[in-house]
């Protein structure tokens, strides 16, 4: 009920930051994909709410909109996790394993491709070719790229995480009786 | 254009190169130090920021006095991050590194900035003729290279347009704007320039057709939309050496009469976007473009569209539907986008590597471009080799040159003593070639004969542990996903031929599959409007004609000849060699497959095996007791007692 609520109050914000993004916008067709990038961009996801907004701001129909965003793989229509994943599987990495790669998470997170866990923490997507062919199996971690991935460093690289955040509560905790 | 038109090129410019030559001779002349660190995305991905940033503490912590210079990727992967430290006062010449750790670094700092010890064993070689340090030039990845289009990268730093005037940039523009405009195009036509985007259209026509064409709003566009999955040259010379192709762009636009350009770069190239964006910016200021190009009557802007990760945009009528703001469908041809393209009017729509091609032809003419490659395909070809290869990373080498040489000469070959499979070139509209076609000259032609394609130049090398059924299947996941779904065959005929392709792959395939591969193949070809239909059978096609004997193995031995498909392999743990003693399989599995006995034997639970062959690395070397086999019936099976 509670996370209910504050993803409401969330995309909220959102669409009254994308109603205010607009109007630098020109009204031609030319622009959904720049219109759609933005919101992915300031946003990390396509709130439904915003394609209507956009359609409405071009003139054109929403399942026009919709059709143009879910044709390109860029688009992505549910938040994604705080810390993002994103397996290459790039030719290279294919041949090197780079399903491998991608199965190991999964298993780790117990979620899927394109799934973000149910507390929001990660996500992984499946990318097809970073352009880091030499250094594949490649792994994208916020924005970070690992290059020669392996089994063992897909657990050290979620340990870490864990340990971070583990350590961040801690903190909290400790400064939370002082206030 | 008048005589007085020319004057003021000549001068406007001019007072840009003495500006630029000032800065670089002022750098020079510092005696100080030099470090100069690649930074595009592959250097960044092995650490390059973080070599970056020990170097800096170093030399702040130890009070040395040096300049760190970031530089764009010299094409060398496989020792990134690299680095050239040039130190005059110590007697050596330039120096180049490689694999430059945060460690690494400081050291480096340390002994030769500070004790002039170059420490030798870090050393990959000189940048110069000397007596004291072999020069790179003299191993073979460095001297069979011939550059062209990938000259200036890794020399000049991206993200200053001086560096690049001061090197010879722009020099071709002040030169040709005081041409007429079909003078540029006969040059073009003359030099035999093919498109470097993989289908190899002569560029001299396609410019003289949109130079004819009806339309006053002209348009240029950059393609940069690289989608096939192991290539990455478009990325390394946006990255490396943006206004290179700022610079073809222009003179293309200036020869066909166009005021308008846009670079249209895929949205997972972030820097390349952000480099570009700077670099426009950095030639508007400089008055290289915007209105009246260097004080002539020509008028030039060039905006960056992103593309949203669609592959089949990189087909050219697809693009223009992507900018229109539409889903990126083909459509049919004639008409050509150099009679009607964007928004109608006559497009121009060149390759990355094309349009960087361009300064340096017109530079040094017609006549010393033919004299580089072939006869049908002039110049250089650009090849991201990849996979099972020693020295992988970007290549330039001029056409003709055989796989052989590019494959085991310039690269260093296939590592681990692993044997030579396949090569797999242009992507998922190319093709696999197996060892009898490594003599091919590498060429539009004679890769076209040998059923692979130049496509984008995408190389993958692959080891004897590559199943080529797999490949194939991985080729058709990909195409089925991207077809657009306009032409039927294209849409269904690729995910009919995908199911089949994973029936076999699990050992499930059927008498007749491979002949109904070869039709269906044959009809998705014919059926289908644009290139991605029309080839993306050929992965299929090609790996059917070399390797047919890895596909029967498949269907009628339920066996991988390449112990690659899961389903039809298994692990096991050799118990003559398995030491007993040590766990290293065990902790190694990620989930928990490995077992021991009471009386110490270890055993793979098949069950729950996923096959990511972590425990064979895990397994000490003196050992090497993790064996994998196929089909997996073949391993023996041990009994895991629940008590006792």
């Amino acid at each position: 009920m509670n996370q209910e609520n504050s993803l409401e109050a969330e995309e909220k914000v959102i669409l009254d930051d994308i109603a205010s993004r607009l109007k630098v916008f020109g009204r031609e067709r030319g622009e959904l994909i720049p219109i759609l990038q933005m919101i992915q961009e300031r946003h990390a996801y396509i709130v439904e709410d915003a394609i209507k907004m956009t359609a409405e701001h071009l003139g054109i129909a929403i399942c026009e909109t919709y059709g143009v965003a879910t044709f390109y793989n860029q688009f992505r229509f549910h938040p994604p996790g705080k810390n993002q994943i994103k397996v290459c599987l790039g030719t290279a990495c294919h041949v090197r394993g780079g399903d491998i790669i991608l199965e190991n998470f999964e298993r780790k997170l117990e979620i899927r491709d394109g799934e973000t866990t149910p507390d929001r923490e990660f996500s992984i997507e499946r990318v097809v070719c970073v352009g880091c062919c030499a250094l594949a199996p490649v792994a994208i971690v916020n924005e970070t790229v690992q290059g020669h991935m392996a089994p063992s460093k897909v657990e050290g690289l979620i340990l870490g995480f864990k340990i971070e955040k583990e350590k961040a509560e801690r903190e909290k905790q400790k400064s939370e009786p002082a206030q | 254009m008048s005589p007085l038109n020319n004057e003021t090129v000549q001068k406007a410019f001019g007072v840009i190169r003495d500006e630029a030559k000032r800065r670089r001779d002022a750098f020079r002349e510092e005696p100080v130090p030099k470090i100069q660190i690649g930074m595009a995305t592959c250097g960044i991905a092995s650490g390059a920021l973080e070599t970056k940033n020990a170097f800096e503490e170093v030399l702040a912590e130890r009070k040395i006095e040096a300049h760190i210079r970031t530089v764009g990727c010299i094409g060398h992967c496989y020792a990134e991050p690299v680095v050239i430290m040039d130190h005059p006062e110590s007697g050596f010449p330039p120096i180049f590194y490689h694999n430059v750790t945060p460690g690494k670094a400081k050291m480096l700092a340390k002994s030769f900035l500070e004790e002039g010890d170059p420490l030798f064993e870090h050393v990959l070689g000189a940048m110069e003729e000397n007596d004291l340090v072999p020069q790179v030039l003299d191993f073979p990845r460095f001297n069979q290279e011939k550059r062209v289009v990938l000259e200036k990268c890794g020399r000049v730093d991206p993200e200053d347009i001086y560096e690049y005037i001061a090197d010879g940039g722009y020099e071709t523009l002040a030169k040709i704007l005081q041409l007429a405009p079909n003078e540029i195009i006969e040059e073009v036509q003359k030099s035999g320039l093919r498109g470097r985007g993989g289908a190899g259209f002569p560029t001299g026509r396609k410019w003289d057709l949109a130079r004819n064409a009806d339309g006053q709003h002209k348009t240029v566009i950059c393609n940069a939309d690289e989608g096939d999955p192991g290539a990455y040259m478009d990325r390394t010379l946006l990255e490396s050496n943006p206004h290179q192709v700022l610079e073809g762009m222009a003179i293309c636009a200036y020869a066909v009469g166009a005021q308008k350009a846009i670079v249209y770069v895929r949205a997972e190239y972030p820097l390349a976007v952000k480099i570009v964006t700077k670099a426009i910016g950095q030639a508007r200021e400089l008055g290289l473009l915007g209105e009246g190009v260097l004080g002539s009557s020509f008028d030039l802007e060039i905006d960056v569209f992103q593309g949203s990760g669609a592959f089949v945009c990189g087909e050219e009528t697809a693009l223009i539907q992507s900018i229109e703001g539409n889903r990126g469908m083909p459509r049919h041809r004639p008409p050509y986008p150099v009679q009607q393209g964007l928004g109608g009017q006559p497009t121009v729509i060149n390759n990355v590597k094309t349009l960087a091609s361009i300064p340096p032809i017109i530079e040094h003419g017609a006549t010393w471009f033919r004299a580089i490659g072939t006869e049908k395909s002039p110049g250089t070809a650009i090849f991201s080799v990849v996979g099972n290869i020693v020295h992988a990373g970007l290549v330039e080498i001029p056409m003709g040159v055989t796989l052989r040489t590019l494959i085991f000469d310039i690269c260093g070959g296939v590592p681990n003593k692993k044997k030579f499979k396949a090569v797999q070139i242009g992507g998922p509209s190319g093709g696999c070639l197996p060892e009898d076609f490594l003599d091919t000259p590498i060429d539009f032609d004679s890769l076209i004969q040998a059923g692979a394609m130049m496509g984008s130049g995408g190389m993958v090398v692959m080891d004897e542990d590559t199943c080529m059924v797999d490949v194939s299947r991985y080729f058709l996941d990909f195409t089925q996903k991207e077809s657009c779904g306009k032409c039927t065959f294209c849409r269904i005929g690729t995910h009919h031929l995908l199911n089949t392709l994973e029936r076999i792959t699990k050992g499930e395939g059927r008498d007749g599959d491979l002949e109904q591969l070869e039709t269906l193949s044959e009809d998705i070809k014919d059926g289908s409007l644009c290139g991605l239909g029309k080839t993306a059978p050929n992965p299929v096609l090609t790996s059917l004609r070399y390797f047919r004997d890895e596909y029967e193995a498949h269907v009628k031995e339920r066996r991988c000849p390449a112990r690659m498909c899961r389903t039809l392999t298994a692990f096991y743990i050799d118990l003559d060699k398995c030491a007993r003693g040590c766990d290293a399989c065990v902790g190694s599995c990620p989930v928990e497959a490995i077992f021991t006995t009471k009386d110490r034997k270890k055993g793979v639970d098949q069950s729950l095996c996923v096959k990511c062959g972590e425990c064979m690395v895990a397994c000490p070397a003196e050992y090497d007791a993790v064996m994998k086999v196929s089909p997996p019936d073949l391993a023996p099976i041990i009994e895991q007692a629940v008590d006792d």
